[in-house]
């Protein structure tokens, strides 16, 4: 299973109305692991009765092992894990967090890097960001967001010829068409952001003629609220009860049965848990099972995903 | 004469499923005589892909360049061989944006040749299509004087650079573009198997 870092909250800071930033160093000021650039780390939220875990994006420099800096969006209509993060965190504070992981490195081999942030899709580009300027590889950064007051990735972004910020409010919006056609030869591209803008990204290139091996994207999201539903674990023929504001892999939790885990963004493949029988629809939620996948509902991805109908039964 | 089918063998090996059209999209182009025959065949499909089309043709036969020029490509240039077609290659890939296409006609050698330098320029293995046309001869690597014999036809081969006797693998370098000898008779010298014409 994954081990764990006990680490201080030792900076809150506004970045915008929506976001703050956190600064997690140990409390005996010894030397964090260093990641890559794209890693993110899963927080838990001892949140009364229930245990959270929201996967952010590092926004700090990876080869900075003094500390992890996370940016975190309040998501009103969330479970309540971001709320958490906004209105009971304080500095000081002792939080759990996971060991870095990658599910959205960047591919060396490419001569030039083209990164796309969408609103606080621009957290992984950050440690991205450091990593190409330590190496000094070729890149371009862009950064849309729908007015200046909402753009927490500002404060966050050096003034240089190759960051370029997108406000739509001011009229300044992204042409795709125009970034991609114009790019040398090796060059890859990254999106993070909402799925519209990953799939207008992968579309424009596909147009373009860019082999799908050359384009990237990161959809990370924490897992949606939903319906209460119940799931029966068919090795003991417990029923354990999933609330509304609880993902069915923390209500597993919760219930102790054992479920390996990793992003819980569903993006990383580990929690894939095999259906024993469903009478109703899984709402898949995850990135990482196929079309094909889904609609055999053998599989399900407790991280993010939900279930609607009688029962659902998990080879647990 | 058709793209040659070659005997399935190790993943390493290049498999060359022959050119088709992606349409009006940049693209560079390079033929060897035999390869030519590819070219015509694929504008012939469809003769749209010629429109942004450059293309280099490795022949010692001007008359070749004037015929291809009837499929009007954006621009043609004959070069004697690979070497001298690396400047005009360059130059293309220099200024080539992604997206564009690569196609690539005749020897396993003019394949393997290109398709290096264009991967290390940066071109998509996705964006490279190749046909094989003409004889069966390859570039070969000796792996222990890493010096390249061009056009080996036989197995084993002697290595025109160091000497040694070497077997012809299909364990094929994408990086450097060329097949890899190796020394054939290492463990008893002079004990050399009977040599044989390379098959398909």
């Amino acid at each position: 299973m994954i081990s764990k870092l006990n680490l201080k909250v030792v900076e809150i800071e506004d970045l915008s109305p929506l976001v703050k930033r956190f600064r997690f160093e140990d409390p005996d000021k010894a030397a964090l692991p260093v990641f890559s650039g794209g890693a993110h780390v899963s927080v838990e939220m001892p949140d009364g009765e229930m245990l959270r875990h929201n996967s952010y994006s590092l926004i700090s420099d990876p080869y900075d092992a003094t500390g992890y800096e996370i940016a975190v969006r309040r998501e009103d209509q969330g479970r309540g894990g971001s709320k958490f993060m906004h209105e009971k965190v304080a500095v000081g504070d002792i939080l759990k967090l996971s060991m870095p992981a990658n599910l959205f490195q960047l591919d060396l081999r490419a001569k030039k890097h083209v990164l796309i942030g969408g609103g606080i899709g621009i957290t992984p580009f950050l440690s991205q960001m450091r990593q190409l300027e330590m190496h000094g590889q070729a890149y371009e950064l862009h950064y849309a967001t729908h007015s200046r007051e909402e753009a927490a990735g500002l404060a966050l972004l050096p003034e240089a010829a190759h960051i370029h910020v997108h406000i739509s409010e001011d009229g300044s919006r992204m042409d795709l068409g125009a970034m991609l056609a114009d790019q040398p030869l090796g060059c890859h591209v990254y999106t993070c952001g909402p799925e519209g803008l990953i799939a207008a990204v992968a579309e424009q290139a596909a147009m373009l003629g860019w082999p799908a091996t050359s384009v990237h994207s990161e959809a990370f999201t924490a897992p949606p609220p939903g319906a209460p539903f119940e799931v029966t674990i068919a090795s003991t023929g417990q029923v354990v009860p999933v609330a509304a504001n609880q993902s069915l892999l923390e209500a597993l939790e919760a219930a102790s049965v054992v479920v390996d885990y990793s992003c819980r963004g569903g993006g990383c493949g580990r929690c894939e848990t095999t259906v024993t029988s469903c009478d109703g629809d899984i709402e898949h939620n995850d990135f990482w099972l196929s079309k094909e996948e889904r609609a055999e509902k053998k599989k399900i991805m407790p991280c993010m995903s939900r279930f609607k109908g009688l029962a659902l039964v998990l080879d647990l | 004469m058709s793209n040659t089918q070659f005997t399935p063998s190790i993943t390493s090996r290049p498999v060359y499923p022959g050119l088709t059209s992606l349409g009006n999209v940049p693209a560079i182009m390079i033929a060897d005589a035999s390869g030519q025959e590819a070219l015509k065949e694929l504008a012939a499909a469809d003769s749209s892909v010629m429109d942004q089309a450059h293309v280099l043709l490795v022949t010692t036969s001007p008359a070749l360049a004037d015929k291809l020029q009837d499929l009007r490509p954006a621009s043609i240039e004959t070069v004697s061989d690979l070497d001298a077609a690396v400047p005009s290659f360059e130059r293309l890939l220099s200024t080539a944006k992604m997206g564009t296409q690569l196609y690539l006609a005749g020897s396993e050698g003019l394949i393997g040749f290109f398709s290096a330098r264009a991967l290390g320029s940066g071109l998509p293995q996705e964006a490279i299509q190749s046909e094989h046309r003409g004889p069966i001869s390859r570039r070969m690597q000796c792996v222990h004087c890493k010096g390249v014999t061009e056009d080996v036809t036989t197995d084993p081969f002697t290595c025109s650079h160091c000497g040694l006797t070497l077997f012809v693998r299909d364990h094929f370098s994408r990086r450097l573009g060329v097949f890899q000898g190796v020394c054939v008779d290492a463990e008893v010298p002079g004990e050399v198997p009977e040599t044989e014409e390379i098959q398909p």
